[in-house]
């Protein structure tokens, strides 16, 4: 166990455990967007920062990657952390000036507008937090899609910008983004993730007869669980 | 590539490098990787990405790469430049090393110097020479007789010195307390006809493009800084804009992943610091004073000193000028010039102003 203080409250922690783990144990409140617990954190929104110091020497770390350390002093919300946020959420406002997560964000922190000229403003949905492509590769094992690009052009796309040939359809990547950015539809046997530009058909349950998955995903976890041929036949709720 | 594999090969064949060198039980051997050539695998987190074949993206390092690095394994990073010091030492000893060298810096460094220079080219130093000596002494001085304005050390994100900080000795923390760095080892020199901002604009610009774009303030931070240099080159900047700057250089250093955002803002903050007359030119006169900025100048033909030689019109890539016959003087035409320069440099007879 160690021992470290976040806002002046002295608390105790596993080794290992990050400062956002344990400050969340503690209910101590610190935003995130490309954090999710059942993926490895990956430090990229920057919105999680704390300051932190050990001795003389205060500096600014992501606590989603920082591990904790005997003796840390964390504040979560110093001047300088609020002010480096408050820059961060401009930022991100600027290039997603119409997304509501964060507009609502950016409110909360008492910015309505980015300093930035009105006419540099972009409409954009995806912050290119990569939570998409990582849950795809770690918790779907399949990693159908990728970040492509660098600097400004980065995002995630499917290879070669077609149709993702390893999609199963499961929608994760729908599920886990946190700022809507990913258009996913399910039309009656038919579900489309448009910004992978695929489809696939839903399967039937043989009770109730509603469209419940897609059956590309269900072969996938079939086989990856050696499960009889039958098993998906009947939907989750008539089971 | 070619050398080093020359000299990695007689190195096999001499049995310095592989299993068993030398008869002593130890096995040594080294692999070259060449690299996709990414600005940013200079950090090494990102190289050591590179090298286990993935993008070259840094991770944050609050485990040390000597704890888990390549493969996640302790890893030592050295630069070539440190290695090639090495053998020096081991023959001549530490002590003899440390004679050379400043108090925090020992030994010697190598610069790229390069710029508006009469001698360019790879130097090695004592740490702690003067900026001075090595432009005028070793560099030779500034080109054609010209004025020198300012030296950016340590690669695109360096920071740009001027004139009085030239006595300066050269090591890691003097570089670095006046807002440069030591970095690459990059040394360019600027005369009078740089223009501070557009410099500034251009190092920006190179920076946005070699972003990994993982991290937000790194990638949108950087994009906006140089959106905000482009308005001001082109006449469109306000009083705000040097305060957002420097905000956004704030938020840059302290929150960015990797060094290439944390210190991307240098060649901003530096020039802000020792040339902000250039700055307040350009955002409250509309005036380029190193007639760089193409929206802020205008060339125009001095009647009395223009004898018509027609150099000037044969120059214009947009016929712009007009020849009017012999000893009458040339007529330009405002809307078909792109300001490139090409008539300004040509006339000998400073006929051609620019303003």
């Amino acid at each position: 166990m160690v021992t470290l203080t976040i806002n002046g409250l002295e608390l105790q922690a596993e080794e290992g455990q990050t400062i956002l783990q344990v400050a969340r144990e503690n209910g101590i409140d610190i935003p995130t967007l490309c954090h999710n617990e059942a993926i490895e954190p990956y430090g990229a929104c920057r919105m999680c920062i704390v300051e932190i110091s050990k001795g003389k020497r205060a500096r600014i770390v992501t606590s989603c990657l920082y591990p904790v350390e005997e003796g840390l002093v964390v504040k979560t919300d110093s001047p300088r952390v609020i002010s480096n946020r408050k820059m961060i959420l401009e930022l991100l406002l600027a290039r997603c000036s119409k997304n509501k997560v964060i507009r609502e964000l950016a409110s909360q922190t008492g910015i309505e507008q980015p300093s930035f000229k009105s006419e540099d403003l972009e409409d954009n949905d995806c912050i290119v937090c990569g939570l998409c492509v990582r849950a795809c590769e770690q918790i779907v094992g399949v990693s159908a899609i990728s970040l492509v690009n660098r600097g400004i052009t980065k995002e995630p796309a499917s290879p070669f910008l077609g149709p993702a040939a390893d999609c199963i359809g499961c929608g994760s990547c729908y599920y886990v983004c946190p700022t809507g950015a990913i258009k996913m539809e399910d039309r009656k046997d038919t579900r489309i993730i448009y910004n992978w530009k695929v489809e696939f058909k839903l399967k039937e349950c043989k009770v109730c007869g509603n469209y419940w998955a897609p059956e590309k995903q269900l072969e996938y976890i079939r086989k990856k669980w050696n499960l009889a041929e039958d098993f998906f036949d009947i939907c989750p709720t008539c089971k | 590539m070619a050398n080093i594999t020359t000299a990695l090969n007689q190195a096999q064949q001499l049995g310095l490098l592989g299993g068993n060198v030398l008869g002593s039980g130890f096995n040594f051997n080294v692999q070259i990787t060449r690299g996709g050539g990414a600005f940013v695998c200079g950090e090494s987190t990102a190289l050591m990405a590179s090298l286990e074949g993935k993008v070259g993206e840094p991770r944050a390092k609050y485990v040390h790469t000597v704890e888990r690095g390549l493969w996640d394994r302790p890893s030592n990073l050295n630069n070539v430049e440190t290695w090639a010091n090495v053998p020096v030492i081991i023959n001549k000893g530490a002590d003899w090393y440390r004679t050379l060298g400043t108090d925090s810096s020992k030994g010697t460094k190598i610069f790229s110097l390069v710029g508006k220079i009469n001698n360019t080219g790879l130097v090695e130093v004592p740490m702690g020479i003067t900026l001075r000596e090595i432009i005028y002494d070793i560099g030779g001085g500034i080109r054609e007789g010209k004025k020198f304005k300012a030296v950016q050390t340590g690669g695109p994100s360096g920071g740009c010195l001027p004139e009085s900080l030239l006595d300066l000795p050269v090591d890691f923390d003097e570089l670095t307390k006046v807002g440069s760095m030591m970095g690459s080892g990059g040394m360019i020199v600027m005369d009078e006809t740089t223009c501070m901002v557009d410099i500034a604009k251009y190092f920006l610009t190179f920076l946005e493009e070699e972003s990994c774009g993982k991290c937000v303030p790194c990638r949108e931070g950087i994009k906006r800084m140089r959106q905000i240099l482009d308005d001001i080159t082109e006449g469109k900047g306000n009083e705000e804009d040097i305060d957002l700057l420097e905000r956004l250089s704030v938020t840059l250093i302290d929150s960015s992943l990797c060094a290439l955002g944390s210190t991307a803002p240098n060649p901003v903050i530096t020039t802000i610091r020792y040339f902000k007359d250039e700055y307040e030119a350009h955002i409250k006169e509309k005036r380029c004073p190193a007639g760089v900025c193409k929206a802020l100048i205008h060339y125009y033909i001095t009647n009395e000193k223009c004898p018509g030689c027609g150099l000037c019109v044969k120059a214009c890539p947009q016929e712009a000028i007009t020849f009017m016959g012999k000893k009458k003087p040339v007529i330009l035409d405002e809307s078909k010039c792109i300001k490139c320069g090409a008539c300004y440099d040509v006339c000998k007879l400073e006929a051609i102003g620019r303003r």
